[in-house]
């Protein structure tokens, strides 16, 4: 190859590589911007006003306060509420698909799954205002359903395609040695199912639980339409809570730019990528040590 | 109990889980279809809402849908498949490309309100665009991009080495044989993969709620540094914001319909396209 060519070759791979480090310039841009924003915030409010009161109220006249932690209880609520139901129907269904259903049956199960993880959050939080919440206010007698129940039951939906897609693949791979040995020793479907192939795929299946809860952490639209935002540290599932993505949604647009307001609310956006990024984090590495182990 | 019992019963619950997952898709499209069906007709799609958004149609919104997506794709469909081409035909095993999985698994985690705030700081502020289809577009661009890279390196992964070797073995030069033998087998997959991240694109609301979404407009956008309608937006606006909600409650349904109805056509022309060109490459 002549010179001309040779240098031709390497201009388009760099021009590739540019591509693939703009990835990188993006994450890392958004957290510089989410930290440059917030670091005003911090300074004016200071640490302890902002992650150990419950009290927020940044539009009191004489003196606003801007305390996270009922936020923080909210958002964890909620996700822990969503993962009480998404995680054993998620994995029962997974396991489903994986071991006991027809072809014919996975054929319709794996596009109901597609589809699902396609609906639009918006569409999800409309028919938890709408069909939902009327259910809930019912039966457990309340004046209206939106509260972090409603708000926990959409999540579980939300996260269920991350966990049921995950925790196949995870099944899926687990040799089939070690069930044929589980079945070879007596073992019938079931404990094998139980006892060999699901303690095999586990790793697999608690990384696809981590991504669903970020998922379910960072959802926005349906929280906000159906957990009832009220700013204050939540009393029980019935309450009517306010998520950290929810404040964001609502004060955002109210605020000016460059107050003491605008800052917190990125302040509160930099704590909630903080805990995506760990929880995404943690699955990566159970996912890597279990790429090496299978 | 007898441990065959433990099997009927285990299985069964099993069952149990997976039919719930289709009930749950059954009623969600069920309700939106029966409610949303009754008030789509020409008018409700082809006109602007009317008498402070209790009559009229949504067209405004279809049409900001569309041309914020355009913006979305201009952004993410290029970037994204040139980084897929790196990262499956030139990238080593360096701790570079690992940075750059790292960066795309993490960026795909990132909430969408949390692109919603870096919009604003970084497009609507720092770059003075302004609340604008721009901005919002180019937000949503970027969130995007973790989806299309994927999908596309999938796509990429699933062209046989054969293919790369006989090109390089009868001398041509390594970009020669991506170009002529890899990229055309490849681009079924790839517009797969734009097309999934779009259709995820068109759906969102946080990201555009502070970056460009308006909540009614009587006229439609000239330029690209206007604000525009939205369907998610509008739906989010019918179902809590408006001043009579239960009377546009059909509205919403019918907004929510089409939304729906947009997001699955997206989704299932992109499953036919990576069905026929597996179905190719066998």
């Amino acid at each position: 190859m002549d010179k001309f060519g040779k240098l031709k070759e390497n201009l388009i791979e760099y021009f590739f590589l540019i591509n693939g480090l703009l990835v990188i310039f993006v994450l890392l841009s958004i957290f510089y911007l989410l930290i440059k924003n917030s670091i005003p915030a911090f300074t004016e409010i200071g640490f302890t006003g902002f992650f150990t009161s419950a009290y927020w109220n940044p539009s009191a006249y004489s003196s606003p306060s801007y305390g996270i932690l009922g936020q923080v209880v909210s958002t964890l609520m909620v996700t822990f509420g969503a993962m009480v139901i998404a995680v054993p129907v998620g994995i029962g269904t997974a396991a489903y698909i994986a071991e006991i259903a027809s072809p014919r049956v996975k054929g319709i199960l794996k596009p109901v799954i597609e589809i699902l993880a396609g609906i639009p959050s918006v569409v999800i939080g409309f028919l938890g205002i709408v069909l939902l919440g009327p259910i809930i206010a019912n039966t457990a007698n309340l004046s209206n359903g939106l509260n972090a129940l409603n708000g926990s039951i959409l999540l579980a939906i939300m996260s269920l395609p991350t966990i049921i897609s995950l925790s196949e693949d995870a099944i899926s791979a687990v040799p089939d040695r070690y069930k044929e040995a589980s079945l070879g020793l007596g073992a019938n479907r079931w404990q094998t199912l139980v006892k060999s192939i699901i303690p095999s795929g586990l790793s697999g299946i608690i990384a696809s639980i981590m991504l669903g809860m970020g998922r379910a952490i960072g959802e926005t639209m349906t929280v906000l339409m159906a957990t009832g935002n009220a700013p204050a540290l939540p009393g029980s599932f019935f309450s009517s809570v306010r998520t950290m993505t929810s404040t964001i949604a609502i004060e955002l647009g109210e605020v000016p730019y460059n107050s003491t307001h605008y800052y917190a609310l990125f302040a509160v956006g930099l704590i909630l990528f903080i805990m995506t990024f760990v929880v995404n984090l943690v699955s990566d590495i159970i996912l890597h040590k279990y790429q090496e182990v299978a | 109990m007898s441990r065959d019992m433990k099997e009927k019963i285990g299985f069964f619950v099993l069952k149990l889980s997976a039919f719930l997952v289709i009930l749950i898709l059954g009623i969600i499209l069920f309700d939106i279809v029966i409610k949303g069906a009754i008030v789509i007709d020409w008018q409700f799609l082809s006109t602007a809402p009317r008498k402070g958004m209790t009559e009229g149609g949504i067209f405004p919104a279809i049409i900001g849908t569309f041309y914020v997506t355009m913006i979305t794709a201009l952004l993410s469909t290029p970037i994204g498949i040139f980084t897929a081409i790196y990262l499956n035909e030139y990238a080593g095993k360096g701790l570079l490309t690992r940075f750059i999985r790292m960066a795309i698994r993490n960026l795909s985690g990132v909430p969408s309100i949390v692109f919603g705030l870096f919009g604003v700081a970084l497009f609507v502020q720092g770059m003075n665009l302004g609340t604008s289809i721009l901005s919002a577009g180019l937000t949503l661009g970027l969130m995007t991009l973790p989806v299309t890279i994927t999908a596309s390196e999938e796509a990429l992964k699933t062209v046989p080495d054969s293919y790369r070797q006989g090109s390089l073995a009868l001398g041509a030069t390594k970009w020669q044989s991506i170009r002529t033998n890899v990229l055309p087998v490849a681009v079924p997959g790839m517009m797969t993969g734009s097309i999934l991240g779009l259709a995820r694109a068109a759906g969102e609301t946080a990201p555009i709620l502070f970056t460009g979404a308006a909540f009614y407009l009587p006229f439609l956008p000239g330029t690209l540094f206007d604000q525009f309608m939205a369907l998610p937006y509008h739906l989010y606006i019918m179902a809590t914001q408006h001043h009579a909600i239960e009377r546009v409650r059909p509205i919403a349904y019918g907004t929510a319909l089409v939304l729906i109805v947009l997001v699955i056509i997206m989704n299932l022309s992109a499953i036919i396209i990576r069905a026929r060109f597996r179905n190719k490459l066998k």
